[in-house]
């Protein structure tokens, strides 16, 4: 037995070592381990035995028989191996293809981005914001705000009159929304108010429409202090730095008294705008305290109730942080200039993650 | 305004540096938009002497000259035609900046021949605009002189006069404003009245309300020539040009103390002055040689005969002083600064005058301009005076305010000691009796209230001492948005992670094209431009132009949206919030895993239902076919609630894109987002959500319908057969073609069955079948396909 065995090792191993394929390599396994295979074959002999005989060349058969299973198993592993490796060299694609097709997202207009901004801070500091209508009637975008029928801004150049009405405007402030608001709650008043506004200029740095925000704080105490202090914490907050100086210079506004143009400490290197103290000033915005002719205007007593009311451009805040040249690409709708300054979908801004990105991969 | 230091210290004592003085107006709301240094700009230019002048071998039109430069003569090669021998210049050698062209001048050679240095023209040296050819110096200056010695080394300050400072248009005013701030001491002397000998021929009648008062007066045997030298260097340094003494002496106490007046040729007027309103179809020719059609309303100053000044604004041509004039009428009125406004806008003439009056000048100074004036014509015409004549009831402007000086502490939030701000005031004017505070007559204009009384005391001290105050915290509101606005937001972000990128376009647009969109005629009488006359109607067409202006830069495929509103009415808050979108073009980009096709139907649909998610729209929206008539009838529709229209959404209408000259097609979607209802308030938590243990089932359906069958009608019918085991109905094949006849379609349906408690049965599989084929054929006529 021991020799027949010693036979077939030879024959069925070499068999085993050469299989190309799985196949092969099955057929080499039916042929030894199968129901007729070669070794089944000599398995069933052994009935024909002696019981000492049996003995024995049953234990050699039960050796090498396992001995051919093991070496099946490691041949079907390696062949496993080799067709895998094969498949996977076969599958290879060229990764550096583009990304099926899918859309893109869209961007945020930088003015929404940055009104959303503002609204964040302003929410933070406790206002509430107000809203009010474009077409607006003479007494709220004029009379009530202590504008008289002489102002030069009621004059044809800077205002947009409706056809067929006797009294409506496109309004050319948003400070119509602090007499709609004054009209309908009392003090106190603490709120923001933005929107799109009109006028008839078109220039280098003038559109006929343009947006602004209001800001107005109606109480029995609110001071010029108040004002400066508030906008100094704005500033910050929005130009996300702590390096902020601001100054007041005395100037008119119908509707504000005192009145003043604040203007922000900055700096202009390489083209670069920076808020910065120390270097140069910036004109920001208009302020003041609410004038009494307008507090009255909204049955309000002077002598009881101030407050004070600041107005600012929202395109003009988006052009300083985040460095866009020309207002007029601002309403031209040119998906170019919106891919490359708006806001992705998911760059929301808030007070607990920041309020700007600092940019990275977009697509 | 343009100011120069030289005439600013005839009115201001003072020894600060130019800078000082502009720092100084900024901070007290005279903002000084630029400095300009003229001494700085002629850094280096000397006084040259042509001593030989030749014609330039190789151009017609060069000169070659000799200059001496008072060390040397050097070779000059130069263009301008007037240049002679022993003419005197203002020469510049290389290194010099020129200050017209901001750029230092080089060593050059000109056609040929070697150039070492230049002549200048005027306009080189920024010192008026002819450039015809170089400066032609009258001077007894040697060569070699620096030019600074010639001409005035002036410094202009260009200030920023806010609307409410008349009284700053003037020298004047903005020296006794600086005066307050102590930066040097306000020299002003009240004039002398001059004695009249004589009464005046000529005598003032009052007719017109517009003009509250008319000083006058005849002067008699005067010699009009230039003016001295003082009072031309004075009106050079202002900008002005001197003209002749009777003129300049206007100009001069127009820039110099903001008070206009007027001198007439007394021997061309005919009888008296009236003061009246102009005639309808009355004319008149003006200084600017320019003839204004007069109207009833605007005031004028007439002889007998005829309107011979537009009062306030232009004196008539006809009755100006000449060389020749001989006896004179000297005017000095105050007239209605808003009658003044409305007669210039209305005539479009510009004057130095109108713009002081119609910002209103000091009503206080009729008497003293008129006798400032006559000593001046007296001193430097000669002449004799008549009495002045004073006409009218005079101006009303006595103003006194009560004021508390607590009014500071409580407006700014902090104190000014009381008598810096009483000195304050009084430096500025004003007259302080203990709480009782007299306004001077050139600020009566604009200090009426207490407020105003603040801002003058504290535009002088500064806000140095202004404390840090924040304001008093209030309760935080969860969300200072209301939901409305919260939608704008979410509805901004739901679009653009849609791959729509938002543009903000203007709210008006070209009536031409609004005329397609439901127009309400909502028209600007003013428009900006001819194309941009009319407020929108919808967002829509503004959208396609800008696809349109996309296109033409070569970008195909355009996606846009934009939250804003479209107008129905010219009622304050009668406009709408709409979020609306476009793609135009294909879908997606070329590509090698996709088919390409074109923007459709279902992307606007898409895009509208992703909005209308975001905003929390209800769940039972419905969908009606039809839309406005911009879209393509057979491809668009809206989703509606009843009769309350949420949203469009389809096609552009192939006409609608032929008008706005787009190739591509164009999907596009309006959501009118105030007509989506507000979610109701409910709990925050949610309904709890059953899940079965069974596997569900899905089994398929092949409908033929007519084609007019809505897929919706069969889809709701086979879910209502069984709302709980029903979970979902989707369409996988829509058919039409050879295989049917043309009147049909054929829908295959996938319907999911999740049985919740128990498996179902085969049998009850079959029942369900059979109810959801006879629930399709009773509401649709449709039949399953054989």
């Amino acid at each position: 037995m021991e020799q027949k065995i010693n036979k077939m090792r030879e024959e069925i191993l070499n068999a085993i070592q050469t299989a190309d394929t799985l196949v092969e390599l099955d057929e080499v396994r039916v042929k030894t381990l199968g129901k007729s295979g070669s070794i089944t074959a000599q398995m069933k002999e052994l009935g024909s035995l002696s019981v000492e005989e049996r003995k024995s060349a049953g234990q050699l058969l039960n050796v090498f028989k396992t001995e051919v299973a093991t070496a099946i198993e490691t041949k079907k592993a390696e062949l496993e191996e080799k067709e895998l490796n094969e498949r996977l060299k076969s599958e290879m694609v060229d990764v550096t293809l583009p990304v099926r097709p899918q859309v893109n997202m869209g961007r945020i207009h930088p003015v929404a981005q940055v009104m959303e901004e503002m609204l964040s801070i302003f929410a933070q500091m406790g206002f509430d914001l107000a809203e009010g209508p474009d077409i607006e009637d003479d007494f709220h975008n004029f009379e009530a705000l202590n504008i008289p029928p002489s102002h030069p801004a009621r004059q044809m150049q800077a205002t947009f009159f409706m056809e067929n009405t006797v009294d409506k405007v496109l309004r050319t402030q948003t400070s119509g929304v602090q007499i709609r608001t004054m009209e309908n709650k009392k003090p106190p008043i603490k709120i923001v108010a933005p929107g799109r506004t009109y006028r008839r200029d078109y220039d280098m740095t003038h559109t006929p429409m343009f947006h602004q925000i209001e800001g107005l704080v109606i109480d029995t105490e609110t001071n010029l202090a108040h004002l400066k202090t508030t906008l100094v914490e704005f500033m910050k907050l929005f130009f996300e730095t702590d390096d902020v100086s601001l100054r007041f210079r005395p100037s008119y506004f119908p509707f504000t008294e005192p009145s003043y143009e604040a203007d922000v400490g900055c700096s202009r290197e390489n083209g670069e705008f920076k808020i910065k103290s120390g270097a140069g000033w910036c004109e920001l915005l208009g302020c003041g305290m609410v004038h009494p002719n307008v507090l009255k205007n909204c049955g309000l007593d002077p002598d009881v109730y101030q407050g004070f009311a600041f107005g600012c451009g929202i395109d003009r805040f988006a052009m300083l942080k985040y460095g866009i040249p020309d207002l007029r690409s601002f309403f031209d709708a040119d998906m170019r200039w919106i891919k490359h300054y708006g806001f992705l979908p998911l760059d929301i801004p808030t007070n607990t993650s920041g309020l700007s990105l600092n940019g990275g991969l977009k697509r | 305004m343009k100011l120069s230091l030289s005439a600013l210290k005839q009115y201001l004592d003072t020894t600060a540096t130019q800078q000082e003085i502009a720092d100084k107006l900024t901070s007290i709301g005279l903002e000084v938009e630029e400095i300009v240094d003229k001494g700085a700009d002629l850094e280096g230019f000397i006084i040259a002497e042509i001593k030989a002048v030749e014609n330039h071998p190789n151009a017609d039109k060069l000169h070659i000259l000799r200059v001496s430069t008072g060390d040397e003569i050097i070779q000059v090669v130069c263009g301008a035609p007037n240049v002679y021998e022993g003419m005197k210049s203002i020469l510049a050698r290389p290194g010099v900046m020129i200050p017209c062209y901001g750029e230092r001048l080089e060593k050059g050679v000109i056609r040929g021949v070697e150039s070492m240095g230049m002549l200048c023209s005027e306009k080189e040296l920024n010192m008026g605009t002819d450039h015809s050819g170089v400066l032609d110096l009258k001077t007894d200056l040697p060569a070699g002189t620096p030019a600074t010695e010639l001409f005035s080394s002036d410094v202009i300050f260009d200030v920023n006069v806010t609307p409410n400072r008349g009284d700053c248009f003037g020298v004047k005013g903005i020296a006794q404003d600086l005066s307050a701030t102590g930066i040097g001491t306000f020299l002003y002397q009240e004039p002398v009245p001059v004695k009249g000998t004589f009464d005046s021929p000529i005598q003032i009648h009052m007719e017109d309300e517009n003009c509250p008062e008319f000083v006058g007066r005849y002067i008699k045997n005067v010699k009009n020539g230039p003016s001295p030298k003082w009072m031309q260097d004075f009106l050079i340094s202002m900008g002005l040009r001197p003209i002749s003494a009777l003129v300049d002496i206007t100009n001069y106490m127009n820039v110099a103390e903001c008070r206009p007046l007027h001198v007439f040729d007394a021997d061309k007027l005919t009888g008296d002055i009236y003061v009246r309103s102009a005639k309808e179809g009355e004319t008149l020719k003006a200084l600017d040689e320019k003839e204004y059609s007069l109207q009833e309303g605007m005031t004028v100053i007439a002889d007998a005969q005829k309107a011979q000044s537009i009062a306030g604004i232009m004196g008539g041509e006809e009755t100006g002083c000449t060389e020749e004039t001989v006896n004179v009428f000297l005017e000095a009125a105050y007239f209605n600064p808003i009658s003044i406004a409305a007669t210039g806008r209305i005539l479009n003439a510009e004057s130095d005058s109108r713009t002081r009056f119609e910002r209103g000048i000091d009503p206080a100074s009729q008497i003293l301009a008129n006798e400032k004036a006559t000593k001046l014509i007296l001193d430097i015409c000669g002449g004799e005076a008549s009495h002045i004549i004073v006409a009218g009831q005079g101006v009303k402007w006595e103003h006194v305010i009560d004021f508390d000086f607590n009014e500071i502490k409580r407006l700014c939030g902090f104190e000014i000691p009381q008598e810096k701000a009483v000195s304050i005031l009084e430096k500025l004017g004003f007259k302080v009796e203990g709480n009782k505070i007299h306004v001077p007559s050139w600020r009566s204009n604009d200090v009426k209230l207490k407020a105003d009384v603040v801002e003058e005391i504290v535009r002088i001290y500064g806000l140095d001492e202004l404390p840090n105050a924040p304001l008093r915290p209030v309760n935080l509101a969860t969300s200072i948005l209301l939901s409305h606005q919260k939608r704008e937001v979410a509805i901004r972000r739901a679009l653009a992670n849609r791959g729509l990128n938002q543009a903000i376009t203007w709210s008006f647009m070209d009536s031409k094209l609004a005329k397609y969109f439901d127009s309400k005629g909502i028209k600007i009488s003013n428009p900006i431009a001819s194309d941009l006359d009319e407020m929108r109607p919808s967002l829509i067409p503004n959208l396609l132009s800008a696809v349109k202006r996309n296109q033409d830069r070569g970008i195909k495929d355009v996606q846009l949206f934009e939250v804003g509103p479209e107008f129905y009415s010219t009622v304050p808050n009668e406009q709408r919030m709409v979020a609306a979108g476009v793609r135009a073009g294909n879908f997606y980009p070329r590509h090698f895993m996709a088919e390409q096709r074109g923007v459709d139907v279902f992307d606007a649909k898409a895009d509208a239902l992703d909005a209308l998610c975001a905003i929390e729209a209800p769940q039972n929206l419905q969908i009606a076919r039809r839309a406005p008539s911009w879209y393509h009838p057979g491809r668009s529709g809206s989703f509606v609630l009843g009769k309350n229209v949420i949203a469009h959404f389809g096609e552009i209408h192939p006409a609608i894109l032929k008008v706005f000259d787009i190739k591509t097609p164009v999907s596009a979607f309006e959501i009118y987002m105030d007509n989506v209802p507000q979610p109701r308030q409910k709990s925050k938590s949610q309904k709890l959500l059953k899940m079965s243990n069974l596997m569900p089932l899905t089994r398929d359906f092949a409908f033929v319908a007519d084609k007019q069958v809505e897929a919706s009608k069969i889809m709701s019918a086979i879910l209502n057969v069984d709302k709980e085991k029903i979970t979902d109905v989707s369409i996988f094949d829509v058919y039409e073609g050879d295989k049917l006849p043309q009147d049909k379609k054929s829908l295959a349906v996938q319907v999911t069955i999740s049985p919740m408690d128990k498996t179902m049965t085969d049998k009850e599989i079959e029942i369900l079948s059979v109810q959801i084929i006879n629930a399709v054929k009773k509401t649709t006529g449709a039949e399953l396909r054989a």
